[in-house]
């Protein structure tokens, strides 16, 4: 038979795709362990029991200094720093996307701008924020609206654009006006488009996340790593990036969730 | 009742010549059927009738007065595809015209208003024959119960003029002769005059009172450009059908649905 229809158990399936990453964990150990065989004090690849000291100590002891607990604060001002850049982008997309996509005059006026626009590698624009808006929160926060606001009005507008024009002419055969169709049949059909667009979002705005607080920042999980990078404190590093991993996956899963609890008629084109 | 007249209305784009100097009148209460061959500009003219292009010269007159150059509520129409909103319910989707028509700034009602809306919706529902699916998504409908839904949609809202491009034209033979009688029966019980474009011929003498085909007169490669489809012919079909209220004896035999 060709490979290609040959089709794994269920029980094979969870198997063959535990397999990869049981591969990433035993290289790791084996590395760990030659290394740590050779030098004890080697801290490029360090034992699971190192990392786990460590982690406890970030995570559940309270710092001497300022008495805070040092992974939860950064998680806490990361989030902060994420999740209103993307609320920003989000209003930003959903209003000026609607009327790009529907409104003839509007999209005259803003489509070559947008596109322009969104073509500036955001990274380019941090200097001019932190020039104009200092070295604090907005800048950071600006800089995650900045780099993912464009694609995702252009998502928008293109989810508006894919409205089936019969679907429009109809609403108007009902009776409805511009604002009532924006409401009724625009908003709604559009708004599962801006969840996958905002999954699909999540990954730049990390890029910019860590970017900025690697460049000029006083906490957060970039901070953080970029800060320990000078002790080569690969046991703080290490596990850091497994929890953004975590977070970057959670936040990706709950609005796969939202999307298909809110939006139960929404099929995307690839599942159908 | 609603009377069309075309007035010597042409369509071109740029200089393909689609529509040439199309003359008609169509008398209140008809049901007129457009055939002709693919690209001969039927749908054109229903889109024009419609509001959706406007003709290149010549007027449309409805009741006398130059058509309202886009869509409104005077219209309905029924397309062969995405013809309901894929993000209501079949309730919602039928309700949604009484809602607009209600409530301009959020489109939705409540309390009493809201019952009152839904009771009629149903009542539309049932007599489209979907009692029963009042809950579900257009996706988990077959092509004949979507159609059955977009001719509810769009009936609720009492056009004076309802348009049907293709409705039928996808869907198996034994579903169209049930939908048929169903258009039928709504075309009698209702003050509409009725536009279908169809490529099926004898859906057009089944359901028509009139049926006009469109041909191009010139079909000469060097020719076919410059010249379009004319009114190639104009027949009332026999025995002579016309909406039950109009003479008022019940012809036709078909029993009036619950239409509030």
């Amino acid at each position: 038979m060709r490979i290609i229809n040959r089709h794994p158990s269920r029980g094979l399936s969870v198997f063959l795709a535990a397999l990869p990453f049981l591969a990433l964990l035993i290289a790791y150990i084996i590395g760990s362990n030659a290394r740590l065989a050779i030098n004890p004090a080697d801290k490029i690849l360090p034992s699971f029991a190192q990392m786990a000291a460590t982690m406890h100590e970030y995570a559940l002891v309270p710092e001497k200094r300022s008495g805070e607990y040092i992974l939860w604060s950064d998680t806490l001002i990361s989030m902060w720093r994420l999740c209103t850049g993307l609320a920003i982008a989000v209003v930003i997309s959903l209003v000026a996307g609607v009327a790009m996509g529907f409104i003839p005059w509007v999209k005259a006026m803003l489509t070559p701008f947008v596109e322009a626009f969104s073509l500036i590698p955001p990274i380019t624009v941090l200097p001019i924020l932190f020039i104009i808006v200092g070295l604090d929160e907005i800048s950071k926060i600006t800089l995650i609206a900045i780099g993912t606001a464009p694609f995702m009005l252009r998502a928008v507008a293109l989810g508006v654009d894919e409205i089936p024009k019969e679907l429009i002419v109809k609403a108007q055969t009902l009776g409805a006006s511009t604002w009532q169709m924006i409401v009724r049949v625009v908003l709604p059909q559009v708004l599962p488009k801006l969840i996958v667009a905002t999954r699909f979002a999540l990954i730049p705005a990390w890029i910019f996340l860590i970017s900025a607080e690697a460049i000029a920042a006083t906490g957060g999980l970039g901070y953080r790593i970029f800060l320990v990078r000078r002790f080569l404190a690969m046991d703080v590093i290490l596990p850091y990036v497994v929890w953004i991993t975590l977070i970057a996956w959670t936040m990706d899963m709950l609005l796969a969730l939202l999307q298909r609890r809110a939006f139960p008629w929404f099929q995307p084109e690839r599942t159908k | 009742m609603t009377a069309v007249v075309f007035d010597k209305v042409w369509k071109e784009y740029g200089d393909q010549v689609v529509l040439e100097q199309v003359s008609l009148e169509i008398a209140p209460g008809s049901f007129v059927a457009l055939v002709g061959p693919s690209g001969c500009g039927k749908t054109t003219l229903l889109r024009m009738l419609l509001g959706e292009e406007r003709p290149t010269k010549g007027t449309i007159f409805v009741d006398g007065k130059p058509l309202v150059p886009e869509p409104n509520a005077e219209r309905g129409v029924v397309f062969q595809r995405y013809s309901v909103f894929p993000h209501l319910t079949v309730l919602g989707n039928v309700l949604i015209g009484l809602e607009l028509k209600a409530s301009p700034l959020r489109g939705r009602l409540s309390g009493a208003a809201r019952s009152a809306a839904l009771e009629k919706a149903k009542g539309m529902i049932a007599a489209v024959g979907l009692g029963g699916s009042e809950d579900k998504y257009p996706t988990a409908l077959s092509g004949g119960m979507q159609q059955r839904l977009a001719l509810a949609q769009a009936m609720i809202c009492k056009p004076k003029i309802l348009l049907l491009d293709e409705p039928f034209g996808a869907l198996d033979p034994g579903i169209r002769s049930d939908i048929h009688a169903l258009m039928l029966e709504l075309w009698n019980s209702s003050a509409m005059t009725v536009v279908m474009v169809t490529h099926d011929l004898s859906e057009a003498f089944r359901l028509g009172s009139r049926v006009i085909s469109l041909d191009r007169q010139r079909s000469r490669p060097e020719e076919i450009q410059r010249y379009g489809s004319k009114i190639s012919m104009d027949i009332d079909v026999w025995p002579r059908k016309q909406a039950r209220h109009i003479n008022g004896n019940g012809a036709g035999g078909h029993a009036a649905p619950a239409l509030a």
